[in-house]
């Protein structure tokens, strides 16, 4: 296959600035990951040591294989949401291997609010879900959560995508033949029962672990009953009694070890019919993505050089290269697996819509995953554009991203704006995975396109009234709009609402993808089936 | 009358066993082994021409069994038996029996094995013939009066010693004639106690005693020589350790004199073949030609022959054969000479740290510095069983050099390449003993060990955390090898992205507890991963580490320890909170179980005995609790580990 030969000049001044701009960047992704990583405050932590548990990332890391990567998803969600630092939404997911097998992992961080389910922790919980059911991931839920946030109640009860969801999903995942294993390892109280007694196979620590509806307080409440939390619901209850759990387990290794114990009995084989290749370096270091992309969005370059040093051996053969430039579109492989490439090298036209739906609608055939590099300030707007039927081809190739079955990747590299996210397979396009570098921006425009149509709008209705307008005014006006833009367009306002799986470094991408298309290969493609194509 | 035997029944095993083959069949001997059922796949059994079964792994049962060992000879028309060392070898009546079977016993006659085995007529036997003995009263008359006398004329320090005695019961050691009679009534009374007989003898005290024996050999035709003497003063509980040749500070005079002395004794009761007398000497100012006495006498091969065999290059086995076909010595005293030093370590399998119990078990690595002016004599390989029935020796480590200094420096360095895992061993204190300063300047006596157990290393010393990081990482490995070995069967072997273990992730470092087993002990490590794989800080760089199954064992200088992943599946759930074991600390024998269900029993009561290697441990209560199993009877084997009572009340801990 061809090599992309890259031209990027390494030691230029600009070059030297970019890797400085990133260098603050990824020490400012650091700094929050390391908040992240410690969980609830100090003293929540040793008081969870102090009961005999380990903490959680600790379960987590108990649980994997040793030394087995970690994906984790949605690290930074409910970052700066709440009145009260809510790390990590208060609970951790991702993928791992347990038994050489990929599965999801959901596990309850109860020195964050006693694990409490915030709106973001129960979105967070759902996603992982979804994960997990798309690419047939065994689910292991590591619990240890005091059940639905109170104070919240409203935005995490009743809607089809709050606390009940979690249940319906396991319920519907054991269903499709996606395991589903509990391991309860502190409070299970209320709801939060129903992760265990949902799962196909649950795990209880003794004098840890405690499931019931109604905990104590509840009971003494309703009937005067006095009894304490592990006669009423713990271990000895649950695996002698009441068969709610089916493994008694006397602390939290043991626990662990169980959990891989049934993993390893699931009788589940990683399919992959793919054509694999061995995996290769890149023969231009992924390092060097620093020195190449601007971290300033107006600044345009060529996205093969993002590709080379992504791609197996840099190779990337290229799909159109003479058409529809300002989308690059060809076949190259991540990890040895095979992958179709849509990026963005400028605004897209006509020619180039066209191209990107012959291009997916081609790795559709071939049921090669697709790998979207979204740089996008959008469709090329004006007369003649409109006249040229730019919105039907644009919806051409909104319609085959839409309905393209592939295993999806999407990665914002730079701007993803208005229709552009669309075509690019933003979130409402259901890739597999979406992750953000902290470059990335977000929003349905840019902040001063907003404030410049805002502003527009409102002259014309202030000269329709025959009032004037100054350009202080208009500046006042459009200040604050611009600042709104620029605050909600940052990576960490989306990655903190989950409109992403996570914010990651150029220097982390190409495992990342490797993890996230080999984790996809765990579930066969769907038939394919495509909408109509507006001609 | 031929040269040699045309074949020989060896009655022994291990590496007698093997030392014996080993020139007979450079002889051309054909050699026909026996074997218990716990050596039925010995090295000795493997190296012989043929191997025939004696009977169950118990001595008494196998190589102690006259009868059986003398139908295997006749079976297969043996010409000879060679008894090697311990066992039959000094059983007057396995000679007696073998003459009457007309098969020609590899040793002296039985009368000369009678006599000497009868310790005190053996003394006064060799008195007679001018041969020194400790001095001392040894009589009938108990009058303190006349004992005091007899003490004198001794001169002190003299023993007082109970006749019926042993284990340090009625025993005093005596200054001067003024603490005389105290010390008497005392040894009395303690004797009294003990033994229900009062009656003592009195020995000079020997300072400072040397153990020094003599290798004499004498043919059927009155021929009688010595090869030199040895020092095998480096003893513990009477057991030897470190034998050499010649016995530094030896003069000519004090050789010449041990030397005639050693022939007299041999001489005295008649004596064919190789034998060793055994002197004490009082080594405080070197040895002098008027301060040894005679001990007993040997009336086989010994186990430290080879130093003999080294510095005067000599096969004694050969010599013992040609002897027992009726062959003259091929020479005569004046010819045998002697070169350079040599110095002999017995290997052991035991634990110094824990009172040098034996350590049986598997083998899982052995490795013996052979070769360059190292002789290593053995009767086991990698992979054999130390078993708990014998003598748990693993090799003689025996080294010739030029001079003394020398010969401890090639042992020494022998000795830190020898890689022994599995049972624990006594390399490390061989090593130490090796280096001392003081034995090197040859200040040293039967005392030397025992005194400076703790300068020696022997004491117990607390867990290497640096090993057992070692440990735990290649468990980690290991742990990951298996598990992409079981990817691998299941979907290929093709990498990929979450095949690779280098901890990848994007929050926070790749690191975990492991809880590891260390020598039983439960410890807790941090593991990191990275692109070079697991690592746990300060882990040793420089350890052996072998494979024991699930175990890793881990070495270095001579220590090990054993480490192995924490199996929290060990636990019985059916039981949990309700009992505590107690469980066997070695591989060995209940003799006596003193508690059934249903007893309570105070923390520290006795509640049964195991015993290995003629050891005897009791099993104590760890609380006090109730019996509420005993899951052994007496007479039981038991392995390591496993449990005897279930206590309930008690934790396991």
């Amino acid at each position: 296959m061809p090599i992309i030969r890259s031209t990027a000049d390494l030691t230029s001044g600009e070059a030297v600035a970019n890797r400085e701009a990133w260098g603050r960047m990824s020490a400012d992704l650091r700094a929050r990951r390391d908040a992240v990583a410690a969980g609830g405050s100090e003293r929540a932590r040793e008081r969870h040591v102090a009961r005999g548990k380990l903490l959680p990332r600790e379960r987590v890391m108990r649980l994997l294989d040793p030394g087995s990567p970690f994906l984790e998803l949605g690290s930074l969600a409910a970052y700066g949401m709440y009145e009260d630092a809510i790390h990590g939404a208060g609970i951790i997911t991702g993928i791992g291997r347990v038994m050489g097998r990929e599965v999801m992992i959901v596990c309850n961080d109860s020195t964050v609010k006693g694990g409490t389910y915030y709106p973001m922790t129960v979105k967070k919980h759902l996603r992982a879900q979804e994960v997990a059911r798309e690419n047939r991931l065994p689910c292991v839920y590591l619990v240890d959560s005091g059940g639905a946030n109170l104070p919240h109640q409203t935005e995490v009860f009743p809607d089809r995508d709050h606390f009940g969801r979690i249940f319906y999903n396991q319920a519907t995942m054991s269903a499709a033949g996606i395991p589903q294993i509990a391991c309860v390892m502190g409070s299970c109280t209320a709801g939060g029962a129903y992760v265990p007694a949902m799962s196909d196979e649950t795990v209880i620590v003794r004098g840890q672990g405690t499931i019931f509806l109604g905990g104590p307080p509840l009971v003494k409440a309703a009937t005067g009953e006095v009894v304490s939390a592990e006669d009423l619901g713990g271990a000895d209850v649950h695996t002698r009694q009441s068969g709610v759990a089916d493994h008694y387990a006397t602390g939290d290794d043991h626990a662990l070890a169980i959990v891989r114990r049934i993993v390893g009995t699931l009788n589940t084989r990683k399919g992959m019919e793919l054509d694999l290749a061995e995996p290769v370096e890149p023969l231009h270091a992924e390092s060097e993505l620093e020195a190449i992309v601007p971290t300033d969005l107006k600044r345009q370059y060529d996205s093969r050089e993002v590709i080379a040093r992504l791609v197996d051996g840099s190779e990337f053969d290229e799909f159109k290269r003479l058409y529809g430039t300002t989308l690059v579109t060809g076949f190259a492989r991540i990890w040895g697996i095979p992958v179709g490439i849509v990026a963005n090298n400028g605004i897209l036209f006509s020619d180039s819509a066209l191209k990107g739906a012959h291009f997916v609608e081609l790795c559709c055939h071939r049921r090669i995953p697709l790998l979207f590099l979204q740089n996008i300030s959008g469709f090329m707007v004006g007369r003649q554009y409109e006249a040229g039927g730019i919105a039907k081809d644009g919806a051409k190739l909104v319609t085959a991203v839409a309905c393209a079955q592939v295993p999806k990747v999407t990665l914002l590299v730079g701007g993803s704006f208005g229709a552009g996210n669309y075509g690019m397979c933003g979130r409402a396009y259901q890739p597999r995975f979406l992750f953000a570098w902290p470059n990335s921006r977000i929003s349905v425009m840019g902040g001063e396109q907003a404030a410049s149509v805002l502003a527009t709008v409102r002259r014309e209705g202030l000269e329709a009234q025959g009032r004037d307008w100054s350009a202080e005014e208009e500046e006042a006006f459009r200040a604050p709009i611009r600042e709104r833009y620029e605050a909600e367009g940052s990576p960490y306002y989306a990655t903190a609402r989950l409109w992403d799986d996570g914010i990651i470094l150029p220097g982390e991408t190409r495992r990342v993808l490797g993890l996230s298309f080999s984790a996809a290969l765990n579930a066969p493609t769907p038939e394919q089936r495509f909408g109509v194509f507006r001609m | 009358m031929a040269d040699l035997p045309p074949s020989v029944l060896v009655a022994n095993r291990g590496e007698i066993a093997c030392r014996i083959i080993r020139t007979a069949q450079r002889l051309g001997i054909r050699t026909i082994a026996v074997h218990s059922d716990a050596d039925a796949g010995a090295l000795f059994v493997e190296m012989a021409d043929e191997a025939h079964r004696l009977g169950p792994a118990p001595a008494a049962e196998s190589y102690l069994r006259i009868d059986r060992i003398l139908e295997v000879a006749e079976a297969t028309g043996a010409a000879c038996v060679h008894p090697g060392y311990g066992f039959l070898s000094e059983r007057a009546e396995f000679a007696e029996a073998c003459a009457e079977a007309g098969i020609i016993f590899v040793g002296p006659p039985a009368a000369a094995i009678r006599a000497m085995g009868l310790k005190d007529a053996a003394k006064a036997l060799v008195a007679r013939a001018g041969v020194p003995v400790v001095p001392g009263y040894h009589g009938a008359e108990q009058d303190p009066e006349v004992l005091r006398q007899e003490a004198n004329s001794v001169g002190y320090p003299v023993l007082i010693k109970a006749v019926a005695g042993g284990g340090g019961k009625g025993m005093r050691r005596v200054e001067r004639e003024a603490e005389f009679l105290d010390a008497l009534q005392g040894a009395r009374r303690e004797a009294t106690a003990a033994f229900g007989d009062p009656r003592v003898l009195v020995e000079k005290y020997v300072l400072s005693p040397r153990h020094v024996e003599m290798q004499v050999f004498a043919d059927a035709h009155g021929h009688v020589v010595h090869l030199f003497e040895r020092d095998c003063s480096l003893q513990r509980r009477h057991q030897k350790v470190i034998e050499e040749a010649p016995a530094p500070g030896m003069s000519p005079e004090t050789r010449e004199a041990m030397g005639r002395a050693a022939i007299e004794a041999a001489r005295a009761v008649g004596y064919v073949g190789a034998g060793t007398v055994e002197f004490i000497a009082d080594g405080r100012d070197g040895l002098r030609p008027d301060r040894f006495w005679f001990m007993e006498m040997n009336t086989r091969l010994q186990v430290e022959h080879p130093v003999t065999e080294a510095i005067t290059g000599l096969d004694l086995v050969e010599l013992q054969f040609r002897v027992a076909a009726g062959g003259r010595l091929p020479f005569l005293q004046e010819d045998v000479r002697a070169d350079g030093h040599a110095v002999e370590a017995r290997l052991y399998a035991e634990d110094p740290a824990a009172g040098f119990l034996p350590s049986t078990g598997r083998l899982w690595a052995l490795d013996l510095a052979e070769g360059n002016g190292v002789r290593i004599d053995s009767g086991v390989r990698a992979g054999d069983d130390v078993s708990p029935y014998y003598d748990p020796m693993i090799a003689k480590v025996i080294v010739h050099a030029g001079d003394r200094g020398a010969a401890l420096d090639r042992l020494s360095q022998a000795l830190s390449e020898t890689v022994v895992a599995g049972p624990r061993t006594n390399v490390a204190l061989l090593r130490r003993l090796a280096d001392a300063e003081a034995f090197r300047r040859a200040d040293f006596d039967t005392g030397f060990i025992e005194r400076n157990l703790e300068q020696l290393g022997v004491a117990a010393a607390p867990l290497d955390a640096s090993m057992v990081a070692a440990g735990a990482v290649h468990l980690v490995r290991r742990a990951q090898a298996r598990l992409a070995a079981a990817t691998s069967l299941r979907q290929g072997a093709r990498p990929g992205p979450w095949r690779v273990t280098d901890g990848f992730q994007l929050v926070g470092a790749s690191s975990r507890g492991l809880l590891v087993t260390a020598d039983g002990e439960t410890l807790e490590l941090r593991v990191e991963f990275d692109a070079k794989g697991p690592r746990v800080a300060g882990a040793s760089e420089d350890c052996t580490l072998v494979e024991a199954e699930e175990e890793v064992l881990v070495l270095r200088d001579g220590r090990q320890i054993r480490v192995a992943l924490h199996d929290p599946f060990d636990v019985d759930l059916e039981r949990l909170d309700q009992e505590g074991a107690v469980k066997a600390p070695m591989h060995g024998r209940v003799v006596a179980v003193f508690v059934e269900p249903g007893d309570l029993v105070e923390k520290g009561q006795r509640l049964a005995v195991v015993e290995a290697m003629k050891m005897e441990h009791t099993l104590v209560a760890p609380a006090p609790g109730e019996v509420i199993e005993v899951a052994v009877e007496v007479g039981a084997q038991v392995a390591e580990g496993a449990r005897v009572v279930a206590l309930k009340g008690v934790s396991d801990e």
